[in-house]
C-alpha cells in the first residue's frame, strides 16, 4: 500500500501539454477517480504512475520513492486495461500466474495464490479456458484477478468497464468498489462516465484540457463545483448556466429578474454567471420568462428544456406526478434562491459566498 | 411463389453472368491446362520431335518417381527449402524488429529492407553471380582463391543459390513480419512490461506467440516461394554445367524435362508431383501448425 503523489508533473508532446502541472495527492488506501472528457490528459496521467509515460516536468512519488525513472516493473503497480490485455495464447490460470512467474515466486506458491485471486472473482472453474473462449465480463475479472494477485502498492485503472454491457457495467462497478475496500489497495480509477465517478470514488479528481479542475468528494463536487466546467460536466443533465448582471438587490437576466438571495449578497456589482441544478428549477407561477423547447420523458421524471428569452436553455427536472407542459407554451422557471450558485462571468471560476 | 422463383432464376443468371469473364480467364489459363498436364502425364513421347507420343497409363508416372534422378532433385529441392525458408523468415524478422523503432529516418531502412522483393530475379542472379565469380567476384578480393568456382562446386552451389533466393526472400519476409509486428495489441504488450517480464521472457513469452499468425503465414508463403525457385538456378548454374545435378531442384527439372529433353510426359508428371507436395505440404501446416498459432481473442 501506498500514497501517490504528483508534484507539479507535467507531460508534453512537442508544444502540446497533455497534462500540464499537475499537484494531486492519492492517499493510502483511497481509491481516486480521474474524471473528465476524452482528451483531458487523464489516461495520461495514470500512464504516467505505470511509467508507460516519461514524466516531463515534475516528481512523481509512490509511496516514499521518486518513481519518474524508475522502469515499470519495478514500480509494484499493476494495472487494469480498457482491452483487459489479456495473453491471448495463456490459459486463465496461465494469465493470472504470469505476474508471479515473473517475480520468480516457486510453483506451488504460485499455483496457491493465483487459485485465491481467482477464487474471489469467481473463475475458478475457468481457469483452463482461454482469453477468446471467455465472455467480456470474464475477461475483465481475469484481467482484475492478474492485477490482484501480486498484491501491489497501487492499482492502475483505465476505463476497466467501458466495454461491457450496461447490466453488467453496474454490476461489475460493485464488485469493483467492494474488492478495493477489502483490500484496501491504493487506486487510481480513469473514466469519462461521471456515474462510475460519482459511485465509485472516495474522491473524484476533474480534469479538462490537461488541468486539474477541482478534487473533491462526490458529494462535494456535486454541491460545490469549483469553476463552471465542473458544473455542467456532472449531473446528468449539468448544471444550468444564466449569464446575470447584478443591480442592487436584483440579478438581471434577459428574461427577467430575480432577488440576490441571502447566500449570494457577497457577489459584487457586474456581470456573474449564475448556476442551477435542474432539481432546483421548477414550473411556477413566476420566474424567468422562457418556452419550452423539448420534453424528455424518462418515466420517474421528466426534463423540460426551456428556452430563455436571451437564448440560453433551461433544462428543468419534474417529478413524473407533476404538470408536463406542452412543445411552444410559454412558462415561468422559478429558481430555488437557497441551491443557486455563482460564478465568475470571466473567468467561469466559482464565487465563495455562494452556496 | 412463381415470382419469386423467377427473380431467384434472375439473380442466379445475373451472378454467372457476372463471374462468367473470370470464369472463361480461368478455364483458358489454368484450369484446362492443369487438366491437359493429368492427360499429358499419361503419354510418353519418343526421343525424337515429330514421332506420334504413346500412351503408357500410370506406368511413366512409376517410372519417373523410381528413377534417380527424380530421387536426386527431391532431395535437392528439400535441402535448398530447409536452407531459404528458416534463414529468410528468421532474417525477415530480425531486421522488422531492427526497423520497429520510432525512429527518425526508420522509413528509408524499411525501403531498403523490403527492396528485395521487387528485384528481379534476373538482376540478383548477375549481381550475385559477379559477386561470386572465382576472378572479380569477393573471395578473391578477400585473398581467397576459391577453386573450383563456388558455383561449379558440387558441395557450395545449391547453398550458393540459397543465398540468393534468400536475399530475395528477405524483403517479402520483412514486409510480413513488419506487418505483424504493427499490429501487435499494444496494452498486452504493456502489461507484460507492468507484470514484471524482462526482455527475454517479453520476447519469447509474449512477442512470439502474439506474432505465431504472422510467422504461420510467412511459413506457408516461404514453402511455397521456396519450392518454386528456378530463375537463380536457370542464370547461374543453367544446364551446361557440370555440376547441375546437385541444383536440380524440381522446377527446374521439370524446365529441363521440357525445355531441354523435349519431353513433354515427364514434365507433366514432375509438375503433378510437385503441386502434390506443395498441396499436401500445406494442408500439413494447417493441420498441424495452426494448432499452435494463438488468433488474439476478439
Amino acid at each position: 500500500m501506498a500514497r501517490v503523489h504528483f508534484a507539479n508533473v507535467s507531460k508534453r508532446y512537442g508544444d502540446v501539454a497533455a497534462v500540464d502541472d499537475l499537484s494531486l495527492e492519492v492517499a493510502d488506501g483511497e481509491l481516486l477517480v480521474l474524471l473528465g472528457p476524452s482528451g483531458c490528459g487523464k489516461t495520461t496521467a495514470l500512464r504516467m504512475v505505470a511509467g508507460l509515460e516519461e514524466v516531463t516536468e515534475g516528481s512523481l512519488m509512490i509511496g516514499d520513492d521518486l518513481v519518474n525513472d524508475v522502469d515499470p516493473k519495478d514500480r509494484d503497480v499493476a494495472m487494469v486495461f480498457q482491452s483487459y490485455a489479456l495473453y491471448p495464447h495463456m490459459s486463465v490460470a496461465k494469465n493470472i500466474e504470469f505476474p508471479l512467474r515473473q517475480r520468480k515466486i516457486e510453483t506451488a506458491e504460485r499455483k496457491q495464490r493465483a487459485l485465491e485471486a481467482a477464487t474471489t472473482l469467481g473463475l475458478e472453474d475457468l481457469m483452463d479456458r482461454k482469453p477468446g473462449q471467455l465472455s467480456g465480463g470474464q475477461r475483465q475479472r481475469v484481467a482484475l484477478a492478474r492485477a490482484i494477485v501480486r498484491d501491489p502498492r497501487v492499482f492502475l485503472m483505465d476505463e476497466p468497464l467501458s466495454n461491457l454491457d450496461a447490466k453488467l457495467r453496474v454490476q461489475t462497478r460493485g464488485d469493483i468498489v467492494a474488492l478495493q475496500r477489502r483490500l484496501g489497495t491504493t487506486t487510481l480509477y480513469v473514466t469519462h462516465d461521471q456515474v462510475e465517478a460519482m459511485t465509485m470514488g472516495h474522491r473524484i479528481a476533474v480534469m479538462q484540457g490537461g488541468r486539474l479542475q477541482q478534487v473533491a468528494a462526490p458529494q462535494d463536487l456535486y454541491e460545490r463545483p469549483a469553476n463552471t466546467f465542473v458544473a455542467t460536466f456532472l449531473g446528468s443533465p449539468g448544471m444550468n448556466l444564466i449569464p446575470a448582471r447584478r443591480q442592487g438587490d436584483e440579478l438581471v437576466t434577459p428574461s427577467g429578474s430575480l432577488v440576490v438571495p441571502a447566500e449570494l449578497s457577497g457577489i459584487a456589482p457586474g456581470e456573474v454567471t449564475l448556476g442551477a441544478r435542474p432539481e432546483s428549477l421548477s414550473l411556477g407561477t413566476e420566474g424567468l420568462r422562457a418556452t419550452v423547447s423539448l420534453v424528455e420523458m424518462l418515466g420517474a421524471e421528466t426534463q423540460v428544456h426551456c428556452k430563455l428569452e436571451g437564448g440560453t436553455t433551461l433544462v428543468v427536472r419534474q417529478g413524473h406526478d407533476q404538470v408536463r407542459p406542452d412543445l411552444g407554451h410559454s412558462v415561468l422557471v422559478s429558481v430555488d434562491p437557497s441551491s443557486l450558485h455563482a460564478f465568475d462571468a470571466a473567468t467561469g471560476d466559482r464565487i465563495e459566498g455562494s452556496q | 411463389m412463381r415470382t419469386r422463383a423467377t427473380r431467384r432464376h434472375k439473380d442466379w443468371a445475373l451472378a454467372y453472368a457476372l463471374l462468367l469473364p473470370g470464369l472463361v480467364i480461368f478455364s483458358i489459363f489454368t484450369f484446362w491446362p492443369f487438366l491437359q498436364n493429368f492427360k499429358l502425364a499419361l503419354y510418353q513421347n519418343p526421343p525424337y520431335p515429330g514421332l506420334p507420343s504413346t500412351f503408357v497409363g500410370l506406368s511413366q508416372v512409376g517410372d519417373v518417381l523410381s528413377s534417380v534422378t527424380f530421387h536426386q532433385s527431391l532431395i535437392s529441392t528439400l535441402l535448398f527449402v530447409v536452407m531459404v525458408v528458416p534463414t529468410g523468415l528468421l532474417g525477415g524478422l530480425v531486421l522488422a524488429l531492427a526497423a520497429h523503432k520510432a525512429l527518425k529516418g526508420m522509413a528509408i531502412f524499411q525501403v531498403i529492407f523490403s527492396s528485395t522483393v521487387v528485384t528481379s530475379v534476373a538482376v540478383a542472379a548477375v549481381v550475385f553471380g559477379t559477386l561470386m565469380d572465382p576472378v572479380v567476384g569477393l573471395l578473391p578480393w578477400l585473398g581467397l582463391d576459391p577453386h573450383p568456382a563456388i558455383l561449379s562446386n558440387p558441395t557450395w552451389a545449391l547453398p550458393a543459390v540459397a543465398v540468393i533466393a534468400i536475399w530475395q526472400f528477405l524483403g517479402l519476409s520483412f514486409i510480413i513480419m513488419t506487418a505483424g509486428l504493427q499490429s501487435l495489441p499494444e496494452e498486452v504488450l504493456e502489461a507484460a512490461r507492468l507484470d514484471g517480464a524482462r526482455a527475454p521472457t517479453m520476447f519469447f513469452r509474449v512477442t512470439i506467440p502474439l506474432l505465431s499468425p504472422t510467422i504461420f503465414f510467412g511459413l506457408v508463403v516461404g514453402f511455397i516461394y521456396a519450392f518454386q525457385s528456378f530463375g537463380q538456378i536457370d542464370i547461374l548454374i543453367g544446364s551446361q554445367n557440370a555440376e547441375f545435378t546437385h541444383t536440380n531442384v524440381l522446377l527446374f527439372y521439370i524446365y529441363r524435362a521440357l525445355s531441354v529433353q523435349n519431353d513433354p510426359g515427364l514434365a507433366a508428371v514432375l509438375s503433378i508431383v510437385l503441386f502434390a507436395i506443395l498441396l499436401s505440404v500445406t494442408l500439413l501446416q494447417f493441420r498441424f501448425l495452426e494448432r499452435r498459432v494463438h488468433y488474439a481473442g476478439n
